[in-house]
C-alpha cells in the first residue's frame, strides 16, 4: 500500500491520487466542506458569536426562552431563539461545538496513540506480550462502549479529563486490534525481511518500515472512531454523567433543553441536537469515502 | 460438544473473577471507600460503624475475601435512597428492562430482514436506495436525539403517545408486563422503536449483504433454472443461507441493545434497570451502582456464552474447540 500502482507516462504521488479519488464523490467533498465550516465555527466560536453565552453580564432573563428569530430587549436578533436564562442557542451552539469536536479530537488522538503502540507491540513482538494485550482487547470488546464508558464514569466521577479518560479506555482496543492485524500480514513481507537482513534496529524498522504501511486502515478506523466518540461523549452528557455544567457540550445542551420540549419550546435543545447530527454525518461521510479510496482492492 | 461448554464455563468464571476484581478495585482502592459507600448524610459514629461493619480497617486482600464473599451471596449492601437491598433493587427493575430490549429485538428483525431483503433484491430501485439511505441515518443519528423527536412529534406536537413511564403492567407468572393491555402498548411504542433504530439498520445492512452474495451463488441460479418461482427461490434457497449471520448477530447484540437501553430508558423514563443506574449515580449511591456491575456482568457472559453455544450448533462449520484466540 506505501505506493498505488502509477501508469509509467503520468507519474502521480499516492497522496495527488488519494485526493483525486476523493474528490471524485460530490457527497464526501460536501461533507468535508460542512465539517470544515463546523470545525471553523468551533475554533472562532468566540469571535462568530453574537455574545458569549457564559458571561452572565451579557445575559438578559427578560429574554429567556424567546423563540427563533425573536428581536432581544436590546435589539439584537436571536435568530435560533434562547435558552431558560436568556442565552443565545447560537452562541451556546458554537461553544459547545468546541467542547465537543474538542474532546472528541483529543481523545480520538491519545487512543490513537496507545493503541498504535500496542498494536504494533503485539503485531511486530508476538508472543507472550500479544497473548496478553489480545486478551484484553477481546475482553474489553465483548462489552458495548456505552457500558464500559458508563462503569468508568460511575466509578471516577464527571468532568472534562474523566469524560476524555474514559473515552480513551472505551477506544483504543480497537486500534490496537486492527493495527496488529494489519502489522502480522506485514511482518511477513518481503520489505521487513530485507529491514531485518540490513540488521537495522528493531526501533526504526517499527517505526519507519512497519509503522507507514498499517496507517491507511487505521486512518479509516480513526475517522469513524471520531465520530462514535463524540456521539458518545454527547450521550454521556445527555445522561448527566459526562461533561459538568460549566463547560457544555452539545449533549448536555440538549439535555438543558429537554425540559421545555414538552411544553412545545423544541429549540434549546432541537438546533444543538441539529449541529451535532451534522459533525457526527459529516464525519461518517468523509471517512465512507476514505474507507474506499485507501481500501487497495478497490484500486484501480 | 460437552468439553466445549465446559471450557467456556470455566473461562467465564474467569472472566467473571477478573470483572469483580476491577470493580473491587474501582470501588475499595481508587479513592476512599468511605466517601463511596457511606452516605454523605452519616454521622461520625455511623461513619464508624460502617467502616468496622465493611471491614474496612482489614487488609486489603482481606477486603477483596470479604467483598467476593458478600457478592456470592448476593449481599451487596443497602441502596442509601431506597434502604432496600440493592441487588433486589436490581432484580426488580430487570424485567421492565428485558421487555423493552425484547421489543426492540422484535421491531428490528421483523422490519430488518424485509427491508434488507428487498434492498438487497432490488439495489437500484427507488426504493432500495432509500431503505439504504434510511440505514445510514439509523447509523449516524445520536439514538438519544431521536428519542427526543419522537416525543416532540408524536407527544408533543400530535399527542398521541404518552412521553414517559410504563403504564399499567400484567402480571404473568409474577412478572409484571406491559404488551397485554394498549396502554402498555402505547407506552411500550416509542421507547422500543429507539431503541430498535440502530439494530434495525445494522440488520437492514446484513440482510442486504447477504442477500446480494447469495443471488451470485450457484444454487440461486440453479433454482431458478429449475424454474421455481421467485418466491420460493427467495424464500428458501437465499433466506435459508443468510440466517446464520442473522442470527449470530441478534444474539450478539441482545447484549448491546440491554446496555443501550439505558439511554433510552432514561429519555422515557422507562422504570428499568438503565434508568436506576442513571439515578443512582447521579444520587451516588454506590451499592446499586455495584450491584449493576455485576449483574450486567454476569448476563453479558451469559449471553456470549449461549451465542457461542447456539452458533456451534447453528453452523456445523465452526470448530468446537476452542482455539483460545
Amino acid at each position: 500500500m506505501s505506493a498505488a500502482p502509477v501508469p509509467a507516462d503520468a507519474p502521480e504521488s499516492p497522496y495527488a491520487r488519494i485526493a483525486r479519488d476523493f474528490a471524485a464523490s460530490p457527497l464526501a467533498l460536501g461533507a468535508l466542506a460542512a465539517f470544515a465550516l463546523l470545525l471553523l465555527a468551533a475554533v472562532c466560536a468566540p469571535l462568530i458569536s453574537p455574545q458569549n453565552p457564559y458571561d452572565l453580564a451579557q445575559l438578559d432573563v427578560l429574554d429567556s426562552r424567546l423563540p427563533p428569530g425573536s428581536t432581544g430587549a436590546d435589539g439584537q436578533t436571536y435568530w435560533l431563539g434562547t435558552d431558560e436564562q436568556g442565552r443565545d442557542v447560537l452562541s451556546a451552539i458554537f461553544y459547545g461545538l468546541r467542547i465537543s469536536l474538542g474532546v472528541g479530537a483529543i481523545s480520538t488522538l491519545a487512543a490513537l496513540a496507545i493503541g498504535v503502540a500496542a498494536g504494533l507491540a503485539a503485531g511486530y513482538f508476538g508472543g507472550r506480550v500479544e497473548a496478553l494485550l489480545m486478551r484484553v482487547v477481546d475482553l474489553q470488546l465483548s462489552f458495548p462502549a456505552i457500558l464500559v464508558a458508563l462503569i468508568l464514569l460511575a466509578l471516577l466521577g464527571q468532568g472534562i479529563g474523566k469524560t476524555i479518560a474514559a473515552l480513551v479506555v472505551v477506544q483504543w482496543a480497537y486500534y490496537a486490534r486492527t493495527v496488529r492485524g494489519t502489522a502480522l500480514v506485514e511482518r511477513g513481507k518481503e520489505y521487513m525481511e530485507a529491514a531485518r537482513g540490513l540488521g537495522l534496529p528493531a526501533s526504526r524498522i517499527v517505526f519507519r518500515h512497519l509503522l507507514p504501511n498499517c496507517l491507511p486502515p487505521v486512518i479509516v478506523v480513526a475517522t469513524v472512531q471520531v465520530a462514535a466518540a463524540i456521539a458518545l461523549e454527547a450521550t454521556l452528557s445527555y445522561l448527566g454523567i459526562g461533561v459538568p455544567i460549566t463547560e457544555p457540550s452539545l449533549g448536555l445542551l440538549i439535555k438543558n433543553g429537554f425540559d421545555y420540549m414538552l411544553s412545545g419550546k423544541y429549540w434549546i435543545s432541537f438546533f444543538p441536537g441539529l449541529a451535532l447530527v451534522l459533525v457526527i454525518v459529516s464525519i461518517n461521510l468523509v471517512g465512507d469515502r476514505l474507507r474506499d479510496v485507501l481500501n487497495p482492492r478497490l484500486q484501480r | 460438544m460437552l468439553n466445549f461448554v465446559i471450557r467456556r464455563l470455566l473461562q467465564s468464571v474467569a472472566v467473571l473473577f477478573a470483572m469483580s476484581l476491577l470493580v473491587f478495585v474501582g470501588v475499595y482502592a481508587i479513592g476512599n471507600p468511605v466517601d463511596l459507600l457511606i452516605s454523605p448524610q452519616a454521622d461520625q459514629a455511623d461513619i464508624e460503624r460502617t467502616i468496622a461493619a465493611l471491614g474496612l480497617d482489614k487488609p486489603l486482600w482481606e477486603q477483596y475475601r470479604i467483598f467476593l464473599q458478600q457478592a456470592v451471596t448476593g449481599n451487596l449492601g443497602l441502596s442509601f435512597q431506597y434502604n432496600e437491598p440493592a441487588i433486589r433493587l436490581i432484580l426488580e427493575r430487570m424485567p421492565a428492562t428485558l421487555e423493552l430490549a425484547f421489543a426492540a429485538m422484535v421491531i428490528a428483525v421483523v422490519l430488518g430482514i424485509p427491508l434488507g431483503l428487498w434492498a438487497g433484491l432490488k439495489p437500484d430501485s427507488f426504493a432500495g436506495r432509500a431503505i439504504m439511505a434510511g440505514s445510514i441515518l439509523g447509523f449516524s443519528l445520536p439514538t438519544f436525539w431521536v428519542g427526543l423527536l419522537l416525543i416532540m412529534v408524536f407527544s408533543v406536537e400530535l399527542g398521541w403517545l404518552p412521553t414517559s413511564g410504563r403504564g399499567p403492567t400484567i402480571d404473568v407468572l409474577g412478572i409484571p408486563v406491559s404488551f397485554l393491555s394498549i396502554e402498555g402498548w402505547k407506552h411500550l411504542a416509542m421507547p422500543a422503536a429507539n431503541l430498535a433504530l440502530f439494530k434495525l439498520s445494522l440488520i437492514i445492512r446484513l440482510t442486504r449483504a447477504g442477500t446480494r452474495e447469495a443471488l451470485l451463488q450457484d444454487y440461486v441460479k440453479f433454482a431458478r433454472a429449475k424454474g421455481l418461482p421467485a418466491r420460493r427461490v427467495v424464500g428458501v434457497h437465499v433466506l435459508k443461507n443468510i440466517m446464520i449471520p442473522i442470527v449470530t448477530v441478534i444474539g450478539l447484540e441482545l447484549g448491546s441493545v440491554i446496555a443501550f437501553a439505558i439511554v433510552t430508558e432514561s429519555i422515557f423514563a422507562w422504570p428499568g434497570m438503565g434508568k436506576l443506574i442513571i439515578d443512582s449515580i447521579n444520587a451516588l449511591d454506590r451499592p446499586v451502582v455495584v450491584a449493576y456491575l455485576l449483574v450486567i456482568v454476569v448476563l453479558f457472559i451469559v449471553i456470549n456464552l449461549v451465542v457461542d453455544v447456539v452458533y456451534s450448533v447453528l453452523d456445523p462449520r465452526v470448530r468446537l474447540s476452542d482455539t483460545g484466540s
